[in-house]
């Protein structure tokens, strides 16, 4: 200390509490979004790279990495009309619970966009079957479009059915069905919501101009508020797309799991692309990591020309129904201004789509 | 509206068609969002509500039945009211050797609970940093934030699998919390909000007045994000609780609540109402949730939240 004071120095010297303040503020950024790109790194890019390797190998559960096959994997895949068939069955119940679901949605939506009493009240009950765990409707469903269940007994009493078990369980479009309308019951109150939050942020003096010219109310919710809601309706569109590819715990549950149940049915009616990727790697008899992973590869590059192909057609029909340009304005408004919507996420998730 | 009115800015034709309306007895109103609607909506909403709760009802319907009531119910609900074997069932399904519903409980509340707070944190955090601090690479990073966004989840399984196993991750909590503490929604989330929430000035001053980075962030962004932190907090919770492709993958013998209703099936077998009453009981907790804080769920929807 001594020799510090007096050794000549320059005046103006950083001291330490400023030279860690501007520390602080030159690395604290990259530290608070650390975390998540460390995580990201970890456990969602290096398994989207090693997905490739554990495809190229022989690749066993109980035994591990084996020997490198190249792409014959891929190819085994490809050749299996198992998977094919679940790629069927998939699509199938995307579209029996997808497009139901939309128009409900639009639909209760709508009513919902009313000066209702017990506004809230209304809203928080359609909602209820977006918290009902899906393995247990799955379970719920099982039982009622069973043998013993509601429906079947009913149809047999109509002369509709002569068959004493239950044909959800047999017929593979009745099971798409079944299992499509657990989709339609878990997101179409979910959905409504959304749009339902698109539908308000229209500006109500559009609805008056549109009643002063003798517009009817079927007319004003085709002219005015469809093509207002644009944005959301390809959010939900799209989201819709890649979670209702992906189902799984519907398709599992169906007949109830347990002992020998939940691959899909005895001809694999309903299993769909994620159980059946799911029974390659961990089913009761097999332990095929590498081919799973295969399937995991394809199914990915599936779902994005979907996604894609989606996207495009709903900008068409949709600009196609707006027959009019609007002003900017309208648009631009149907955003709530205060909290992330939903038309940022699509642009967001769009802009990722480009590159 | 007077008619006067609607003629000078709509024209004669819409003036006439008004009066006609009049006459019906159903006048162009100012607002016509402002009227009551009828009978028939609430009718309509409310057969939506019967739909909706449906299941759960049904399960407890079954739940409160015996086998031979069941099958004997044929093509109806064994019946419309619970009974004393609802609390039987419940009973027999708590107290089973084969699997324990209060510890795949509490390993389902550990996991969504430890999930969702850190999430919030985390996302809070990069929130804070990329709405209201300056950096180079800023846009760049979030724009990877963003894009990370559209990859399918699910079909990273099987890697993420082999490396539980080479972690010794198989069969523990671990593998259920880590890979969740924090995700791109979260983040995507948090920025968004902040950018609107949060005054630069307020950063600035308490930069002035010599706050640290983290203090600044602790005293005045953590604050003004709590409503969106709730939001987030929520929805974390609901998608952690639901899950079951992930947890059917990784785990083996410790169960979570949703990993319970295949073991249903197997430990009671044909014993429907058994099985329907263990269905309800793992599904009921969230009702809770949606009674307690349905309101914070509506409007986070209707802010726009992406699916869990």
């Amino acid at each position: 200390m001594a020799h510090d004071l007096a050794s000549p120095r320059p005046v103006r010297r950083v001291g330490w509490g400023q030279r860690i303040s501007r520390w602080d503020f030159k690395l604290s950024p990259y530290l608070y979004i650390s975390p998540f790109f460390l995580l990201f790194a970890v456990f969602g890019a290096f398994p989207l790279v090693f997905n490739v390797v554990v495809a190229l190998h022989d690749w066993h559960r109980r035994t591990g990495m084996g020997d490198f096959v190249g792409l014959d994997n891929f190819a085994w895949v490809l050749q299996q009309p198992l998977f094919w068939r679940s790629l069927e069955n998939t699509i199938s119940i995307f579209l029996l619970g997808g497009v139901p679901q939309l128009f409900l949605a639009l639909l209760i939506a709508a009513i919902l966009d009313q000066n209702l009493r017990a506004r809230t009240f209304w809203r928080m009950s359609v909602l209820i079957p977006f918290v009902v765990m899906p393995v247990a409707t799955s379970m719920i469903f099982g039982q009622v479009f069973g043998q013993f269940g509601i429906l079947v007994p009913n149809l047999q009493e109509l002369g509709l059915l002569t068959d004493y078990s239950s044909p959800f369980f047999q017929d593979r479009f009745l099971s798409h069905v079944a299992i499509g309308s657990m989709v339609v019951f878990r997101w179409t109150g979910y959905n409504a919501l959304i749009l339902l939050a698109a539908m308000q942020a229209v500006p109500r003096d559009l609805y008056e101009a549109a009643t002063v010219d003798g517009a009817s109310r079927f007319r004003q919710f085709f002219s005015v508020t469809i093509p207002s809601i644009r944005p959301t309706l390809i959010f939900v569109i799209l989201t819709m797309t890649i979670g209702g590819l992906e189902i799984f715990d519907e398709a599992r549950l169906f007949d109830g799991g347990g002992t020998g149940g939940g691959s899909g049915g005895a001809d694999n009616q309903w299993t769909t692309v994620m159980l059946y990727l799911f029974n390659l790697g961990f089913g009761q008899w097999q332990d095929r990591l590498g081919q799973a992973a295969a399937v995991g590869w394809i199914f990915a590059f599936i779902i994005l020309i979907i996604s894609l192909a989606n996207f495009w057609l709903t900008r068409r029909i949709s600009s196609a129904d707006a027959a009019q340009p609007r002003p900017r304005r309208v648009r631009r408004r149907a955003q709530t201004p205060d909290l992330p919507t939903p038309s940022d996420i699509t642009d967001a998730s769009l802009e990722g789509v480009r590159r | 509206m007077s008619t006067a009115f609607i003629e000078n800015t709509a024209g004669p034709s819409a003036a006439r068609y008004a009066r006609k309306r009049a006459a019906r007895g159903r006048p162009v109103s100012a607002n016509p969002s402002s009227r009551r609607p009828g009978w028939v909506t609430y009718a309509f909403l409310a057969v939506v509500i019967a739909v909706s709760v449906f299941p759960l009802y049904a399960a407890a319907m079954y739940g409160s039945s015996t086998t031979t009531e069941i099958t004997r119910a044929v093509g109806n609900l064994p019946r419309w009211l619970p009974t004393l074997t609802l609390w039987e069932n419940f009973g027999e399904v708590f107290a089973t050797e084969q699997f324990s519903i209060w510890v795949a409980f509490g390993n389902s509340l550990l996991v969504a609970v430890t999930v969702s707070a850190s999430t919030v944190f985390f996302s809070a955090l990069a929130g804070f940093s990329f709405s209201k601090l300056r950096f180079r690479g800023r846009q760049g990073l979030y724009v990877t934030v963003l894009a990370t966004l559209i990859i399918p989840a699910q079909v990273g399984t099987i890697p993420l699998f082999v490396m539980m196993n080479e972690f010794g991750w198989v069969d523990s909590l671990l593998a259920l919390i880590v890979p969740g503490l924090v995700g791109a929604f979260g983040v995507f989330w948090m920025t968004q909000y902040l950018k609107e929430a949060l005054p630069y000035e307020l950063v600035e001053a308490a930069r002035v007045d010599g706050a640290s980075m983290f203090r600044t962030f602790w005293s005045i962004a953590l604050p003004a994000a709590r409503p969106a932190a709730a939001t987030l907090a929520l929805f974390t919770f609901i998608g952690s609780w639901n899950s079951f492709f992930w947890p059917s993958v990784v785990m083996r013998s410790q169960l979570t609540m949703p990993l319970v209703v295949p073991q249903l099936r197997g430990v009671f077998t044909s014993d429907t109402g058994l099985v329907m009453a263990g269905v309800f009981l793992v599904a009921a907790p969230l009702l809770v949730v949606l009674v307690l804080a349905g309101r914070q769920l509506v409007a986070g929807v209707m802010a726009g939240a992406v699916k869990g």
